[in-house]
């Protein structure tokens, strides 16, 4: 089963600016200016990897998730970026 | 960033400290020199004698030195697609290489392509675009009741968050010359240099104050983004707008790192921030008066 873990948190830096978080990767050197829901999902993930459906379930909690599909292509994006981790 | 060993003896030099930052210039010509003596001779010799940053003006090939002269800019860093400039043209080249050799290599503060200008300690910083009116502003109100620290590069040390003055010669362009010639007729100014590849330019020399404090820093208190050219308005920006566009005026954001990420936050979670647009420069001072009262 796939599952996504965030980076661990000593590699992050984070400054809640506005509606936008900056996020510092201390391991890449690369800055990420983020909205609404990728510190949400941050906050949920845990650096043990966590099953989609969980990750859903979760995120209930402060969002409606509509389908695991389009939760899926945005963990996806986070791997891309270098914050999340997919196993 | 140490002096330049390689190459052919350089035939004529001068040295300079602005604000924290010592510079050598060296020339295949003595008239650039000349005109740097002149303009900066208020100004004192790099700390120790030992500068942060060489620049050197060569000559393209020898006999381009007689033939007809053209400024190729070195120095510790270089842009390969630098482009000649002619000898009339020195001191732009001069600049040039000086602000390159800055923006490039400048490791120990955070570098905002903005200027600044300070009273009762506290700094005004304001950035925007070429031709924003940012380097006017700056020389307007540095003779009006406020300390100029910088046209150009305003210096923040990512350790304290204070603003360093970098009060190099103002850089004048086009319609600013006669706006500035006229407001502050007694002022000295360099000579003045047409269509170069950065338009007019004429280089006014700093108040004798901006000068002989240029030592001191100053806490950062308001950042404004200037316009030029529209009605009075003003509005405030977004702390991640000031975020993006602060990051787009570093020139060494992403060199610093870490450090460079700490400092512009923390100027954005700290400083007010107002964009503001200006028809003409008394609009804009009475604008800035007006804002900086307000704090």
């Amino acid at each position: 089963m796939t599952g996504y873990a965030r980076v661990p948190a000593a590699e992050i830096v984070s400054v809640a600016l506005d509606d936008f978080t900056a996020l510092y990767h201390r391991a890449s050197g690369i800055t990420h200016l983020v909205t609404s829901p990728v510190p949400e999902l941050l906050d949920v993930l845990e650096e043990a990897p966590l099953g989609l459906g969980e990750i859903a379930a979760r995120l209930a909690a402060v969002f409606e998730v509509e389908d695991e599909d389009a939760l899926a292509v945005r963990l996806d994006e986070l791997v891309a970026a270098g914050l999340v981790v997919r196993t | 960033m140490t002096m330049m060993v390689a190459g052919p003896a350089v035939r004529h030099s001068f040295a300079v400290r602005i604000g924290p930052v010592g510079f050598r210039v060296g020339s295949d010509w003595r008239t650039p020199i000349a005109a740097l003596e002149t303009l900066y001779a208020d100004y004192p010799a790099p700390a120790d004698d030992v500068p942060d940053f060489s620049v050197r003006l060569f000559a393209r090939r020898p006999w381009r030195r007689f033939v007809r002269p053209a400024v190729m800019i070195g120095g510790d860093y270089v842009l390969p697609e630098a482009a000649p400039l002619p000898l009339a043209q020195g001191l732009l080249a001069a600049e040039m290489g000086m602000n390159l050799q800055m923006a490039l290599g400048q490791r120990r503060y955070l570098l905002l392509h903005a200027s600044a200008v300070e009273r009762d300690g506290r700094a005004l910083l304001m950035t925007g675009m070429s031709g924003a009116g940012k380097s006017t502003l700056a020389a307007l109100l540095g003779r009006r009741g406020w300390r100029l620290m910088g046209d150009e590069f305003a210096l923040i040390d990512p350790e304290t968050g204070l603003v360093h003055a970098f009060p190099r010669l103002v850089s004048l362009k086009n319609a600013a010359i006669g706006v500035v010639e006229r407001a502050i007729p007694d002022a000295r100014f360099g000579p003045l240099m047409r269509a170069t590849p950065k338009g007019d330019i004429r280089h006014l020399v700093p108040a004798a104050e901006a000068i002989a404090r240029m030592e001191e820093p100053a806490r950062p208190a308001l950042i404004l983004f200037p316009r030029y050219g529209f009605e009075p308005a003003e509005r405030p920006v977004a702390p991640s707008e000031v975020f993006v566009r602060l990051t787009q005026a570093s020139t060494n954001y992403t060199a610093l790192g870490e450090p460079g990420f700490a400092a512009l936050t923390r100027l954005v979670e700290t400083l007010p921030a107002r964009a503001i647009d200006y028809p003409d420069a008394e609009s804009a001072i009475a604008q800035v008066e007006r804002l900086w009262a307000a704090l």
